[in-house]
């Protein structure tokens, strides 16, 4: 029973250097509370009321000691915070070429999606060594994907994606919560990351998927719902083409220029006369209500890989 | 401080307790006192109802399994613990209680500027209160106090309209009580009462007061629009009806995140009269500590994006919010340093409040420098919404601001009731919670970093010693805030008459008789010293 | 003079204090309101940037004449109500309780034409949640509108039925001469409550029914 953990696991780049930090600032937390704890115990104990004639001295302030308690702790956060923001960089900058998977939280569950094409729920396999890049939303309420081993959390909202990333560093398999309250069995919307040596991976993933890559099973959807017969790769259709479209800058048609990134492309596949690319006509039907959430992502996953 | 001979007194002088009998003269009074007590009553109550809910919670945390109740009546109690605690104690507990019964008698007025008012914002937080107990005895809320949409917009099937509309109400109580104050410290106070001769605790109690006008009116319409979703299905939050679920949580947060200061700024500045009295020195660096409140106060209307670091907001609002965030711990610091540095060189006495004012200054240390974690963008991906931030926050408004708030109970009670309380029960309480909120809270920083989510009814086994601790931690802090419930009720019957000055303090509210008679005072003083002239007084005798 | 000190509350020490008192109060009380309508504004403005065109097609289903000549009627009671606080001022009894009438009419037409325009939403099926119809392919964001549409105009409202409340209170007790100077103070308190809940009027008319005027 007493053989607990007190620290969690580090299993990915950025657990090492959240732990950096997080030890930098429990030093700095230990100092001023072990100053302060000391400070008021020495001084009630050798000023405790001995002789109730004693009148203690004025002192009014000392403007040079409060100079130095605001700006020691001042130029203290300033470092903890240049810190704290350079690691929320890293959090936040996926390092290009990272497997792209992607997500879906619904209550309570986790759905999971390799580029490959496998599925998987409330699991997720990734290979020790590379980059992840996972694209998230939520069917239904807020939720929140989080892997203690990882130090990795972003909230996944409904009606546009998030993204996190992490690179695992030991094979094993890892906790994953939903960290972000989203109703009655919010404690058992949790599941396993399981991280393998690459070449694990790949023998896992060689079980294949029945339906073939995402972006295959996204290509068979854009034929079946129509989209071929307007976005034509030659660009005489009546939609734009979509080929190499993908974080590319789009002029629209009010003068403003979008970048056609997950959201925007969600948008214009959901309420397509919201942002209309220059030179075309409003003329796409909504597809609101006709698309899962997974679909959508498997779309997304095809529009990318068109090449121009 | 017991030995002072009490005079035979052949017959109690008229005060405001005894000035006239009946329900009605209570629950119609326009005395400041009376509504203090009025609210004190309220407000225990809610306390310990809070207070059930949470031992509730520790009980169900003991195993990991969650196999006493279902995971709905489990999120239903945090729902409703965070709900009451927030809205019902921890807001209006120092500010209505002790600021209502201090504020005219520190500044030597007759009353507040608008005493119909104050009791209306009494029968106002009455009125949201019953609110809030009908959804709770109807079948509950299970948003969390949060309040997060489109959860608590749309999906969620319990009373949460009743709910909202009661927090709603509560805070037009909260506004009303706010401008009483602000009105009163600006116009109200004796000839001779200069802004810096003010006692520290009207300074945070004016801080607090605009935080309550600027703050609360924000989420009142954060929430009345989740009521109008829920009533009319519109979708202001809900992204399937092309609203933006994150709209919902700056303008919540804008509240409240500085509601945190409306419940630490008033304990800041019980402890900031409580460490002087019994130091019998000066505080030290006088305008410091006054100016820091007001900075809290300002600087806290800015740093609501720190609870959105893993929301979905940009990143650039993120550095200048975490920014911000590092920026509010200036002042807090700057408190600390100052309590410390008065104790330099005193006469330190350990009679029950000090004992309380001690714990503050430790814990709110504790719970303060966490923060900084939290306010860390790095760091606190890891962190947030674990049972670590869930540490920090108990820290500062349990081990902060409800250590100060019975540390002000414990110093003004001889002038509330006029009674004196056996100092050595007080002493032991004070040691019990001390001890208990220790082993209950600390637990779960350690729990936290390993990554239990917070609001989770079932949790992986690994976790169970540190929750088993935290549990037991629970119920010695339940017995600790028994104890002065029951020693404080005695002492009105059988405590000791306490002198109109029991602890020889400075201070206007000490120079009228406990308890002051209706007007306060007789005649308007005339204040011709400093705050805090501990060196002119005699020490009271041990 | 048993007047001056009837007049006196027992928490002041003489009439000055009391009105500056009451002066901050009510000061006090409009900042809050400020943020109270600065909520909606916020949420408003967020909305308005991300669905610019199906608002400004929402905003032509408002009348512009309507609104302008509730602007009109609004203004005037502003002047009336200032007139009201010079004559409370001077302690002319009738002419304050005219010029405390005249403010209630004009109020209470506002009121009257903001009830009209709301049930011919209804009728228009403009209501949100209650049978919303638009037409296009922009009906969600366009009920978006019409939700912040009712919200701010009803809170508006609801500020000047309280208003109208007020004001009727001391149009009884100007009739009964109990505002004569120095009991004059709540017209001033009253008239800063009529000007803001005005001035909030200025911002929702061009927020709401002008938000595409320049493409016309």
């Amino acid at each position: 029973m007493w053989n607990f953990p007190l620290f969690p696991q580090q299993a990915s780049t950025s657990a090492r250097s959240t732990d950096a930090l997080f030890f930098f600032l429990l030093g700095v937390m230990l100092f001023f509370a072990v100053l302060i704890f000391v400070l008021v115990f020495i001084f009630a104990i050798k000023y405790r009321r001995r002789d109730t004639s004693y009148v203690p001295p004025v002192i009014v302030q000392l403007v040079s000691l409060e100079a130095a308690w605001i700006a020691i702790p001042f130029g203290l956060v300033i470092v903890i915070f240049a810190w704290g923001t350079l690691l929320y960089f890293e959090h936040r900058s996926p390092p290009p070429g990272a497997i792209e998977m992607y997500v879906v939280g619904k209550q309570w569950m986790w759905k999971t999606q390799h580029p490959e094409g496998q599925r998987e729920i409330n699991t997720l396999h990734v290979p020790v060594g590379r980059p992840v890049k996972l694209i998230m939303t939520s069917e239904d309420v807020i939720h929140s994907f989080f892997v203690p081993a990882f130090r990795v959390k972003q909230d996944v909202l409904p009606g546009r994606y998030t993204s996190l990333w992490f690179q695992a560093t030991a094979a094993g398999e890892y906790h994953l919560f939903c960290s972000q309250y989203c109703g009655t069995d919010h404690a058992q919307m949790i599941g396993t990351v399981v991280a393998m040596e690459d070449a694990d991976y790949q023998r896992w993933l060689g079980g294949g998927a029945a339906e073939g890559t995402m972006a295959s099973a996204g290509e068979r959807l854009f034929n079946r719902l129509g989209c071929a017969t307007c976005h034509l790769e030659s660009g005489q259709g009546r939609g734009p083409a979509l080929g190499g479209i993908y974080g590319r800058g789009i002029g629209l048609a009010n003068g403003r220029v979008a970048t056609a990134d997950e959201d925007y492309l969600r948008e214009s596949i959901l309420n397509p006369g919201a942002k209309i690319v220059g030179g075309y006509p409003n003329v796409m039907p909504t597809y609101q209500g006709q698309v899962t959430e997974e679909q959508l992502m498997q779309l997304m996953a095809y529009i990318k890989s068109v090449k121009p | 401080m017991s030995s002072k001979t009490v005079e035979p007194v052949s017959e109690t002088p008229v005060n405001y307790l005894n000035a006239s009998f009946g329900l009605r003269s209570w629950l119609l009074t326009i005395d400041h006192k009376r509504i203090a007590l009025l609210y004190l009553v309220t407000i225990t109550l809610f306390f310990f109802v809070g207070g059930v809910f949470a031992l509730l919670i520790r009980l169900e945390l003991l195993t990991p399994r969650g196999d006493l109740f279902t995971a709905e009546t489990y999120n239903k109690l945090f729902t409703m613990h965070g709900l009451i605690m927030i809205f019902f104690f921890l807001i209006p507990a120092v500010p209505a209680v002790l600021g209502n019964f201090l504020v005219p008698l520190m500044i030597g007025a007759r009353d507040l500027a608008f005493p119909r008012i104050n009791l209306l914002s009494y029968y106002i937080y009455a009125v949201g209160g019953t609110f809030t107990m009908y959804s709770v005895v109807a079948g509950g809320v299970d948003t969390g106090w949060t309040f997060y949409t489109p959860y608590s917009s749309t999906y969620s099937n319990t009373h949460v309209t009743a709910m909202v509309i009661g927090i709603f109400i509560t805070g037009f109580s909260s506004i009303l009580t706010g401008l009483n104050f602000i009105v009163t410290i600006h116009k109200m106070r004796a000839p001779g009462l200069t802004w810096f001769r003010l006692p520290l605790f009207l300074w945070s109690i004016y801080a607090t007061s605009i935080i309550m006008i600027l703050g609360t009116p924000s989420v009142a319409m954060a929430l009345a629009l989740v009521a109008m979703e829920r009533l009319l299905h519109i979708g202001i939050f809900d992204p399937r009806l092309g609203g933006d679920p994150l709209l919902f949580q700056h303008l919540f947060w804008f509240y409240s995140h500085p509601a945190v200061y409306i419940m630490i700024l008033p304990g800041m500045g019980i402890v900031s009269e409580i460490v002087p009295c019994f130091s019998r020195k000066r505080i030290f660096g006088y305008s410091f500590v006054a100016f820091s409140s007001l900075a809290i106060a300002v600087l806290g209307f800015l740093v609501w994006g720190h609870h959105m670091f893993v929301a979905g907001q940009s990143i650039y609002a993120g550095i200048i919010f975490s920014a911000l965030s590092f920026l509010v711990a200036i002042p807090s610091a700057v408190k600390v340093f100052n309590w410390t540095a008065t104790l330099y060189k005193g006469s330190v006495s350990f009679a029950t409040p000090m004992l309380y004012a001690l714990g503050f200054i430790g814990l709110f240390t504790i719970g303060g420098l966490t923060g900084l974690v939290l306010a860390t963008l790095g760091l606190d991906i890891h962190v947030h919404d674990t049972y670590f931030v869930i540490a920090h926050f108990h820290y500062i408004m349990v081990g902060g601001m409800v250590m100060a708030y019975l540390g002000g109970i414990h110093f003004w009670w001889p002038k509330i009731t006029g009674r004196l309380y056996p100092d050595s029960w007080g002493r032991l309480a004070a040691a019990i919670i001390f001890i208990g909120f220790n082993l209950t809270f600390f637990p779960q920083f350690i729990v936290g970093y390993l990554g239990m989510p917070r609001r989770y009814h079932v949790y992986p086994p690994e976790f169970q010693v540190l929750n088993v601790f935290s549990t037991a931690g629970a119920s010695i802090l339940g017995v600790g805030y028994l104890l002065p419930l029951l020693y404080l009720f005695w002492s009105l019957k059988y405590g000791a008459k306490s002198p109109a000055n029991p602890w020889d303090a400075t201070g206007l509210e000490w120079m009228a008789p406990s308890p002051p008679p209706t007007q306060n005072f007789p005649v308007t003083p005339l204040v011709a010293w400093e705050a805090y002239e501990y060196e002119k007084r005699e020490v009271p005798v041990a | 003079m048993p007047e001056p000190t009837h007049a006196l509350a027992e928490q002041f020490d003489d009439l000055e204090q009391q009105r500056q008192a009451s002066t901050i109060g009510m000061w006090v009380f409009l900042a809050t309101e400020v943020i109270f309508f600065g909520a909606l504004i916020t949420g408003y403005t967020e909305y308005r940037a991300s669905y610019y065109q199906a608002w400004a097609a929402a905003s032509k289903h408002l009348s512009v004449v309507f609104g302008a000549i509730m602007t009109i009627l609004l203004l005037s009671s502003s002047f009336t109500m200032a007139m009201a606080v010079h004559f409370a001022r001077l302690g002319g009894r009738k002419r304050l309780a005219l010029c405390l009438l005249l403010t209630i009419l004009l109020g209470a037409v506002f009121v009257g034409m903001k009830f009209m325009e709301w049930h011919d939403h209804y009728q228009r099926h403009e209501v949100p949640g209650m049978g919303f119809e638009f037409p296009g392919p922009n009906a969600r964001e366009a009920q978006l509108f019409f939700s912040f549409y009712f919200a701010m105009t009803g809170f508006h409202a609801l500020h000047m039925i309280v208003g109208i409340g007020i004001l009727a209170v001391l149009t009884g007790l100007a009739l009964l001469g109990r505002l004569a100077p120095p009991r004059h103070v709540p017209v001033d308190i009253a008239g800063l409550y009529w000007h803001f809940v005005d001035i909030v009027w200025i911002f929702l008319f061009p927020l709401l029914y002008l938000v595409d005027l320049h493409h016309k």
